[in-house]
């Protein structure tokens, strides 16, 4: 309704982020204690859900241990697993409904809180209509819960309007693979990775963004698998990388056209496959005639010699594996680069057979299962389209309401935030979300939160968005409600519930339920528990796409996952998709996309010459609500640095540790300088995880892809300087301290009633 | 664990020091993690390494200890200092040839890795080797290190002194010994290249 209540300092000094560095009671301490059980779940952050045990002890975290067993990670974990724990005691952690007050928040009683909640929400649709009002979910939700939450907006609010934080992490992959394949879903299991003769890996920082996949890429090196990398920075994998392609920010397309246009020109396509498996092959040859070597080499920065290799080793290999992530599908040509990677694996046979496959790296700890079930705007449970008839009658018979009565697609995560600038949106209800920080040009994103009427969150912190809230309702952690997430590989895991939330603080499906009955439409939310919404779930999803009708909590825990679609109980699962070229549409035949190079959105000039890319840390999550908060992690990176070559810096007078001033046509900030040589000289790159002045997103835009409307945040316009001085936030804070009990914070663990 | 052994290797590093948190989290040392982790030089690379004990054969630190304090198991695990005799003189730190013991003063004691002895001796491998998630640090049998490209060494040669260890760095197919003494990759002897005065 306005801006927050409190400074940023004193929020920061009530709410966090504060550091947990220690189980509760000290190292020590919590040593002298064996756990009372372990608990085997998975990792909460992000798309690779890492099996893990977590130890228990009186209703508290206090520790991990590795999980073996699971087969996608056999105990590996990056440190943002190992540390993972040290959320759960947090004393940061929200114990109570908070409501908005003059004077910043106070702990309010559930009924209040929610009461309040419902009026709002009824109040603002009663005077603007249903579509006034937003539903924000997010992709580190249990698939329960996104399931429930896609219900949630569209049965008890009635709104157009819900979409997700996945908006700005698998759209384009996703959108490019109905395209080609007719289903979003990587179409390998990770097992057939190192059976691979080459891995090409583009836009995808394994390293640090998908760390266990590394085993698997050395895994496919030790068998004699060659290794290309497409990226414009040296990651950890591009050290080992037999062919690296150091290519510009925002050409990924003309590469992928490029290599294409090898394939085709020397005659390496695999014309059995083309001919029994696809259709359009034609076009797209034609459409990559113009794009031989040299002029992708102009485009891309990346030499012809190394462009005719690379076109070489795929064509040519029997088996070969392209694995790519957020550097491919993070621009406003996403879905148009996807699809080139797709023509290339088509064209070269790389597809539904062992050892070979296009393969998205999911980002978010529920990427996969959470894009499945209805909470994107333009879909209902099962991977189904919401203007589909059959779809829409199908969900409504389950849901006991007309099909009528469904709302059609609504605007997308960015969209939404527009509309809410624009005043035609009024209240939003977001949970698992923090576009503050994660959404691009954050200086708009803050002033469209200034305008809006209500805000309503649902989270265990309180986020930098959060801070705009008239109404917090103190949810739940992961590990505080079973469910089921689906991996990266496409496979369902089983969430197992660890501990009960502290103090006031309740379950999400509760809260949502709740919320339901207030709004007058408890009959359609009669959960009593996570494995009836799931139950529920197996039916809407019933003949849909992602199916996931034949799996069940206990099928799970005994297959250590089940790979959807798992149509009937005695279906074992599928890991591998697009078997022997068959895709999902009718006619079973994979369809080649034609392809159009286009410039970024925000192109570099004389004003802006050099590109700034963005991106993530091992050690931090998204937007790092939980993350920033763990000692542990924090230490390893502490604050966001901005990365220049050498030969950049030198021009601009930047030594190694100065502070810099980073500007785009939005906003600029200044930074400490990471002067490597593992960058290209006209790139710098910034990690997004931090708010304020020390967030990346200050600087992105809002160009969105047309179809998939996902952000490009790797693509940006900006010009360095030297600062003068370090930056204000530098100055008063230093880095986040080790929490001493702040007056006025939330109390400890045990609720203040 | 019998038939597992401990092998590194550097050039499957990322860096992302999930084996220093780990090490951190178990329960003889909670707190304190006892792997060694560099940046080789950032600016140039990414390059990373992260390195338990190696485990010598002969400990250096065990020789150099004037309290007799560090003992080497029949494992051929070489433990932290024992506590009693320990005097935190930090001889061993000052004499280890790849840098691994530490002093903690406020313990008065020498600790490292000593390869989760409370680990290995139920069954379970050493956590570092667990969580790692590029397996640069590995705990497997040698059939398994076999199908890696590189080729597990334990002998080091530091100038005149010759190490063996229980621990494997991966190397070059090509190479049986890592050598940090460029004489070692001279044609001619020592000797010669040095100008007579």
């Amino acid at each position: 309704m306005a801006k927050p209540p409190l400074s940023p300092d004193e929020l920061a000094r009530r709410y966090g982020p504060h550091l947990n560095e220690t189980p509760a009671g000290g190292w020590q301490q919590e040593s002298r204690h064996p756990a009372e059980r372990l608990v085997k779940t998975h990792c909460c952050f992000c798309g690779q859900q890492c099996g893990l045990q977590l130890k228990v002890r009186e209703n508290r975290v206090t520790g991990f241990e590795p999980w073996e067993e699971f087969p996608f990670n056999k105990g590996m974990l990056c440190p943002k697993g190992v540390k993972r724990y040290l959320q759960n005691e947090h004393p940061d952690r929200l114990l109570d409904p908070l409501m908005r007050t003059e004077q910043g928040f106070r702990a309010a009683a559930w009924d209040e809180a929610l009461d309040f909640t419902a009026r709002r929400l009824r109040e603002i649709q009663e005077k603007y209509g249903k579509d006034a009002v937003a539903v924000y979910g997010g992709a580190s939700l249990t698939t329960e819960k996104t399931y429930l939450l896609g219900k949630f907006a569209r049965v008890a609010l009635g709104t157009r309007h819900i979409d997700y934080n996945g908006r700005l992490c698998m759209v384009s992959a996703g959108t490019a693979y109905k395209l080609a394949f007719n289903v979003d879903r990587s179409l390998i299991p990770w097992s057939e990775i190192p059976k691979a003769q080459v891995l090409f890996a583009i836009g995808a920082n394994i390293g640090d963004c998908a760390p266990i996949t590394t085993d698997y890429v050395w895994r496919c090196r030790d068998n004699g698998g060659r290794l290309i990398v497409a990226d414009p920075r040296m990651t950890p994998i591009s050290r080992n990388a037999d062919l690296f392609l150091p290519l510009r920010p925002g050409t990924d397309l003309a590469l992928l056209m490029g290599l294409l246009h090898v394939v085709i020109r020397d005659g390496l396509e695999n014309r059995e496959f083309i001919q029994s498996h696809t259709t359009g092959f034609e076009e797209v040859a034609e459409s990559v005639r113009p794009y031989d070597p040299r002029r992708a080499a102009e485009e891309t920065g990346v030499a012809p010699e190394s462009i005719e290799k690379a076109a070489r080793w795929i064509a040519r290999a029997e088996r070969c594996v392209m694995l790519h992530a957020r550097g491919l599908e993070h621009q406003s040509k996403g879905v148009e680069n996807v699809l080139a990677l797709i023509n290339l694996a088509l064209a070269t046979g790389h597809v539904g057979k062992e050892g070979s496959g296009c393969t998205m790296i999911t980002g978010q700890g529920n990427g996969q299962g959470g894009r499945e079930h209805g909470q994107k705007c333009d879909q209902l449970p099962g991977q189904r389209s919401l203007t589909d008839p059959a779809a829409r009658e199908h969900v409504a018979r389950v849901w006991g309401i007309a099909p009528e009565e469904l709302p059609g697609p609504g605007l997308t995560a960015q969209e939404i935030m527009n509309a809410i600038h624009a005043g035609e949106i009024k209240a939003l209800l977001s949970i698992c979300f923090n576009p503050v920080v994660s959404l691009p040009d954050s200086n708009f994103t803050r002033a469209a939160l200034e305008r809006i009427e209500f805000l309503g969150i649902i989270d265990f912190f309180l986020s930098e968005t959060a801070h705009y809230a008239d109404v917090v309702l103190a949810g739940s952690l992961q590990e505080e409600e079973e469910g089921v997430t689906a991996s990266v590989e496409g496979r369902v895991i089983h969430i197992r519930k660890a501990v009960d939330p502290p103090g006031n603080a309740r379950q999400d499906s509760w809260i949502v339920g709740e919320l339901a009955r207030r709004l007058g439409k408890a009959q359609y939310f009669p959960f009593q528990s996570t494995r009836e919404i799931f139950d529920e779930l197996r039916e809407a999803s019933r003949g849909g796409i992602a199916d996931y009708y034949g799996i069940t909590y206990e099928k799970i825990d005994r297959q250590l996952g089940v790979f959807w679609p798992c149509p009937s109980p005695e279906h074992p699962g599928t890991p591998r998709l697009i078997e022997n070229g068959r895709s999902f549409f009718p006619d079973g035949k994979c369809r080649f996309n034609v392809t159009q190079w286009r410039p970024s959105g925000d192109p570099v000039d004389e004003q802006f010459p050099v590109y700034l890319t963005t991106g993530r840390v091992v050690s931090q999550y998204l937007s790092g609500t939980q993350t920033r908060r763990i000692g542990g992690l924090v230490a390893i990176y502490p604050e966001p640095r901005v990365e220049i070559h050498p030969r950049l810096a030198e021009a601009h007078g930047i030594r190694d540790g100065d502070w810099v001033t980073v500007t785009t046509r939005r906003g600029e900030i200044t930074l400490q300088a990471l002067v490597v040589r593992t960058i290209r000289p006209d790139t710098v790159f910034i990690p997004y995880h931090w708010p304020d002045g020390r967030s990346a997103n200050r600087l992105t835009h809002r160009t969105l892809d047309p179809r998939s409307k996902i952000p490009e945040y790797k693509v940006s316009a900006c010009r360095i300087r030297k600062a003068e001085r370090p930056p204000e936030w530098a100055v008063q804070k230093g880095p986040p301290q080790p929490r001493a009990q702040a007056p006025g914070a939330p109390a400890p663990r045990g609720g203040t009633g | 664990m019998f038939g597992y052994e401990f092998y590194v290797d550097p050039s499957r590093c990322i860096g992302c020091q999930s084996c220093v948190k780990a090490c951190e989290e178990c329960e003889t040392h909670r707190g304190h993690s006892m792997i060694n982790f560099d940046f080789v030089d950032r600016r140039e690379t990414i390059a990373t390494a992260a390195y338990v004990c190696w485990h010598c054969d002969n400990p250096t630190c065990a020789q150099v200890c004037p309290a007799d304090a560090i003992k080497k198991g029949p494992d051929g695990v070489v433990q932290s200092s024992l506590k009693p005799r320990c005097i935190a003189c930090s001889n061993c730190v000052l004499a280890c040839p790849f840098g691994i013991p530490k002093m903690y003063p406020e313990y008065e004691q020498m600790m490292k890795c000593d390869m989760c002895y409370d680990r290995t001796s139920v069954g379970k491998r050493p956590m570092c080797a667990t969580v790692c998630p590029s397996q640069a640090l590995a705990y497997v049998t040698p059939q398994q290190i076999a199908q890696r490209r590189e080729k597990p060494v334990n002998v080091f040669q530091f100038g005149n002194q010759r190490v063996t260890t229980k621990v494997f760095m991966m190397a070059p197919a090509e190479r049986d010994a890592v050598s940090i003494d460029i004489v070692d990759y001279i044609w001619e002897k020592e000797d010669a290249l040095v100008p007579a005065t």
